[in-house]
Formats: structure tokens, C-alpha cells, sequence
């Protein structure tokens, strides 16, 4: 197994660390880092306003950006993606230009309880404030959500919002399937899909997905913190209400009226971030060279390394949330262990230099469903060894040897 | 630096007052949500004066330790000078240094003291 450790300069500087924690945000490569600072010390002017040099040189580095992020979502024109902060600004987009627009008393917005707070709380506000019913999909005790949607979506439905990958489960869901029943469903219903956590476990097509929009963050896929993006049909794009009202957005302004710009400008107010979003691109040129199939099956490797070690090491008192087979592992392990506190546990391994995450992981509902108050998450990506995986279990014995 | 040290460890797995207390001047319970920490404080006052002292409660072993390192402190104590106890004082009563994320575990006892002192005053 070749590990990509040496793309990622943290390393230089913390050459100890082991790094379980890329659900939260992965870590940056070199490539990534140095575009930022290229930008910054080499032409770093706004976009679309100057006539000069260095502001067409970012301008055309930030719609190639553009291009590069709807080529590999494989979206069918480069205006269907809108660059945000991050996946929650792009799903409160969506719930606040459309949501507004279609839903009303008496409509529903179906959720499922495997969501990310995200994705849960501005569907349940735009509920409350419109007086629509919010319909919240449980799963079984695996965290799997069902199979048959027609008591589910009914001709009322006006917005169903689904995560493709659980930050806590981490199993891509059938969303392929779901979509297929709920457009049969109710052709008007419209999809939001959140996928922060999918873009690297496979291949993502929009088209062939039939989503209607689909939101994810630049930092969750080896690019920086601050840009996220909102992939939307551009007929349901035309039709939403702006988001953000300012700069750049306009066509014209009057006292009597404002004329706002087509899509995706539309939906960008104010200096957007330049930088981040041509560091963005230079991430999926990464992902490209490593290719997500390579990034899918060396994660998925050692997860079901990673799944056997504690199993054999911990037997029944380690609880995985989630399928229970080293197979179908997919690099998120939210777990209890014994009785300890996940805050006690993340403690004791911070000591060792090992960085996971403790808690509810944004996703309350889910917990409260599978009976964990909170729960300790370790997660793998492409710069983890087996050697990380061997000293996690090695602190974990110590954990128990210290705590019990 | 190792926050789980012996004394944090043994307070936590053998604590001096932890209980309920059947007779009590006042009680409050305080949580964070957030951690899923959760703690109830008994004090007995007389004349201004803690005379004892427990606490009940769910939490990480920094929360709980903190809860049975301060209330041993303040027992004998006037609550005005209870009042007057910041993060430093519990700092220094634990020993530890804390990074900003757990310091909130260690503050929920003296949160909970607080909040108790100030119910009484009303």
C-alpha cells in the first residue's frame, strides 16, 4: 500500500502526528498551498472588475475553477455551479432563494435523521416559518435508510433533502435508487443532495444522479477552508430568489428597481474568495492525478484494516456505528468504547498526537436514533499508514489501561 | 502536558463528595449540551458560610474531577469569596493547563456553584 503522506507538508512540521480526523477537514497537499500563496504574492487583484492585467489573469483563474469543478461533478454547463462558504451556506441557499419560493402551509420537506445539523436545522426552520410539515426518515439500527419511498414522498412534497455520505455512518447511501422513486413519486419534488462527505469515496455524475442541487466544501477535499459550492439545475437556479443582495450580483441599480444577473452571479454578492476557490480547482487537479477511484480504494483498504485491528483488539467493547463488516468500511469509525467518556477518550490520544474527534458530530438527531449520547470518531484518507492504524489501537489499550 | 494525571484520575474514580444530599439550602443542575456533560450541585449555607458540600452528575473525568477538586476547596468558605473565583482558581486547584475546547468541562462545576449562590441571594 503506497500512502500519499509525502504530497502533505504538515507532515514536515508534525512528523509524529497521526491524523484521524479528514471528516472534519482533510489535509491540505502542497500543490493546494502553493496556489494560494501564488495567487497572493503574484496576482492578486479582484475579479471581473479590473481592466488590466493581473485582474483577467485572477478572473480567468477563477472561472477555470469554475469549469474544473463542474467537469468533475460532471455538471452540464459551468454556470450551474455557485461558489459559497461552505456546505451549510450552500444548503441555506437553497432553502432560503428556493425553499421560500415553493414551500407553503400545508407541503412538506422530508429530511432523514442521518443528517448532518446542516442539513436538518434549515429545513426544520423553513418548515416552522411556512408552517409545512417536516418529515424526518428514520433509518434501522445500522444507520441504512429504506428501500421502499412511496409512503414517504407524496404529492405534497415539495423538498427532499438527503446526505449521500453520513459523517457519522460514513456508507455512501443508495441515493441513485432513491431519487429514481421519489422523481416517480412526485416529478415536482425537488432533490438536495448534501454530499460534503462523498466527494471522495466515488465518482460523482449529476446528471446520471438526477439531483436537483448539490452542495459540498472545498476543505473536505484537500482544498482550503472558505469556499464551498452549490451545484443547481440552472432552470430551478433561474428561478430562485437571490441570496445575498450587494456587488457583482446586479445587472442594473435604480431608485426605481434592480435588475439582478443570470446564474451563478446571481447567487455571489461581494468579493468572493478569490484565492480559496483557484486553490479549489488546484485540489480536483489533485484528486484528478490520484484519480477518485485510487483516493476510494486505498481509504477503503485500510478501513477494513482498521475495522479487524479493533475488533480483534476490543472484540464487544468496541461499538461501531454503522454496517458491521471490515468490507463495507468506507473511513469513518464513530464508536463507543466501554463506558468511557468520548472527551476522556479523545484527551488520553490527543497525549499520543492523535487527532480525532469527540462528541455528537453535528448530528444530534442521529445520535438521540441509535441511543449514543456521543460518540468518538476516527477517520481515514489517503496520507494514513497502517502504522497510524497501529498506534490508535496501541493508545486506545491505553486508554482502557488508564480509565478502567 | 498530560491533563489525565494521577491526582485528576484518582479524584475522578474515588471522589470525596460526590452524593446527594437529602437536606440542602439550595441545589441547581447546569449541562452542556454540547458534551453531553451534566451536573448537580448541593451546598449547605448557614450565615454566609458552605458548610458542606456534594454534587451528582454525568460527565468526562475533567468535568467530574473538577467538581470534587472545587467543592473540597470551598466547603468552610464565605460564598462572597466563592463568588469571586474565576478560570484561574479552578486552574490552579486542578493543576492542569487546559486548551480553550476542554476549559468549558472544567468550568461547569464552578458554573454550577455560581449559579447556586446567586439562586440564594434572590
Amino acid at each position: 500500500m503506497k500512502s500519499f503522506r509525502k504530497d502533505f507538508p504538515i507532515y514536515v512540521s508534525n512528523p509524529d502526528l497521526v491524523y484521524l480526523d479528514s471528516t472534519a477537514t482533510t489535509l491540505k497537499p502542497k500543490t493546494v498551498i502553493d496556489s494560494l500563496v501564488d495567487y497572493y504574492s503574484n496576482y492578486s487583484a479582484n475579479v471581473f472588475r479590473g481592466i488590466y492585467r493581473i485582474s483577467e489573469q485572477a478572473t480567468e483563474a477563477y472561472e477555470s475553477a469554475r469549469e474544473k469543478v463542474a467537469e468533475f461533478i460532471k455538471a452540464k454547463r459551468s454556470e450551474e455551479i455557485i461558489f459559497t462558504r461552505n456546505t451549510t451556506e450552500s444548503l441555506n441557499l437553497v432553502a432560503y432563494a428556493l425553499g421560500r419560493k415553493i414551500v407553503s402551509e400545508g407541503d412538506e420537506v422530508v429530511v432523514s435523521i442521518l443528517e448532518h445539523h446542516s442539513n436538518f436545522v434549515p429545513w426544520q426552520s423553513l418548515a416552522f416559518e411556512t408552517g409545512a410539515d417536516f418529515k424526518v426518515v428514520e433509518t434501522d439500527k445500522f444507520g441504512t435508510l429504506p428501500n421502499d419511498w412511496s409512503s414517504i414522498v407524496t404529492k405534497k412534497t415539495k423538498i427532499v433533502a438527503l446526505t449521500f455520505v453520513s459523517n457519522v455512518i460514513g456508507i455512501p447511501n443508495p441515493l441513485k435508487k432513491i431519487i429514481k422513486q421519489i422523481r416517480a413519486l412526485n416529478p415536482e419534488t425537488v432533490v438536495v443532495v448534501d454530499s460534503a462527505q462523498a466527494m471522495l469515496t466515488s465518482k460523482i455524475d449529476v446528471s446520471d444522479l438526477d439531483c436537483d442541487f448539490l452542495a459540498f466544501s472545498g476543505h473536505k477535499m484537500f482544498g482550503p477552508t472558505g469556499v464551498g459550492v452549490l451545484y443547481g439545475k440552472y432552470k430551478l437556479l433561474e428561478e430562485s430568489y437571490p441570496f445575498l443582495y450587494g456587488g457583482e450580483m446586479i445587472l442594473s441599480v435604480s431608485v426605481a428597481k434592480t435588475l439582478f444577473q443570470d446564474p451563478p452571479f446571481k447567487f455571489e454578492a461581494g468579493t468572493p474568495a478569490i484565492a480559496e476557490v483557484i486553490a479549489l480547482g488546484t485540489a480536483i487537479d489533485y484528486i484528478n492525478s490520484v484519480t477518485v477511484e485510487q483516493i476510494s480504494e486505498y481509504v477503503s483498504d485500510l478501513s477494513g484494516y482498521c475495522y479487524k485491528s479493533l475488533k480483534q483488539e476490543f472484540g464487544e467493547c468496541i461499538s461501531i456505528l454503522g454496517p458491521q463488516s471490515a468490507k463495507s468500511r468506507k473511513g469513518i469509525f464513530a464508536f463507543k468504547f466501554f463506558d468511557f467518556h468520548p472527551h476522556d477518550i479523545a484527551g488520553i490520544l490527543n497525549s499520543y498526537n492523535i487527532a480525532v474527534r469527540a462528541g455528537h458530530h453535528c448530528a444530534m438527531p442521529l445520535h438521540n436514533h441509535l441511543g449514543y449520547p456521543a460518540t468518538v470518531r476516527a477517520s481515514l484518507q489517503i496520507y494514513n499508514t497502517k502504522e497510524d492504524v497501529d498506534k490508535f489501537i496501541f493508545a486506545l489499550k491505553q486508554v482502557k489501561k488508564k480509565l478502567s | 502536558m498530560d491533563i489525565y494525571k494521577e491526582i485528576i484520575l484518582d479524584r475522578y474514580k474515588n471522589p470525596k463528595h460526590f452524593g446527594k444530599l437529602k437536606r440542602f439550602t439550595v441545589s441547581i443542575t447546569v449541562d452542556n449540551p454540547l458534551c453531553g456533560d451534566k451536573i448537580t450541585v448541593y451546598l449547605v449555607v448557614n450565615n454566609g458560610r458552605i458548610e458542606t458540600a456534594k454534587f451528582k452528575g454525568s460527565g468526562c473525568i475533567i468535568s467530574l474531577s473538577s467538581a470534587d477538586i472545587l467543592l473540597d476547596d470551598i466547603i468552610g468558605k464565605q460564598i462572597s469569596e466563592v463568588l469571586s473565583y474565576n478560570k484561574d482558581n479552578v486552574l490552579s486547584l486542578l493543576g492542569i493547563e487546559l486548551g480553550v475546547n476542554r476549559l468549558k468541562c472544567a468550568l461547569l462545576p464552578l458554573e454550577a456553584v455560581h449559579k447556586a449562590i446567586n439562586k440564594l441571594e434572590i
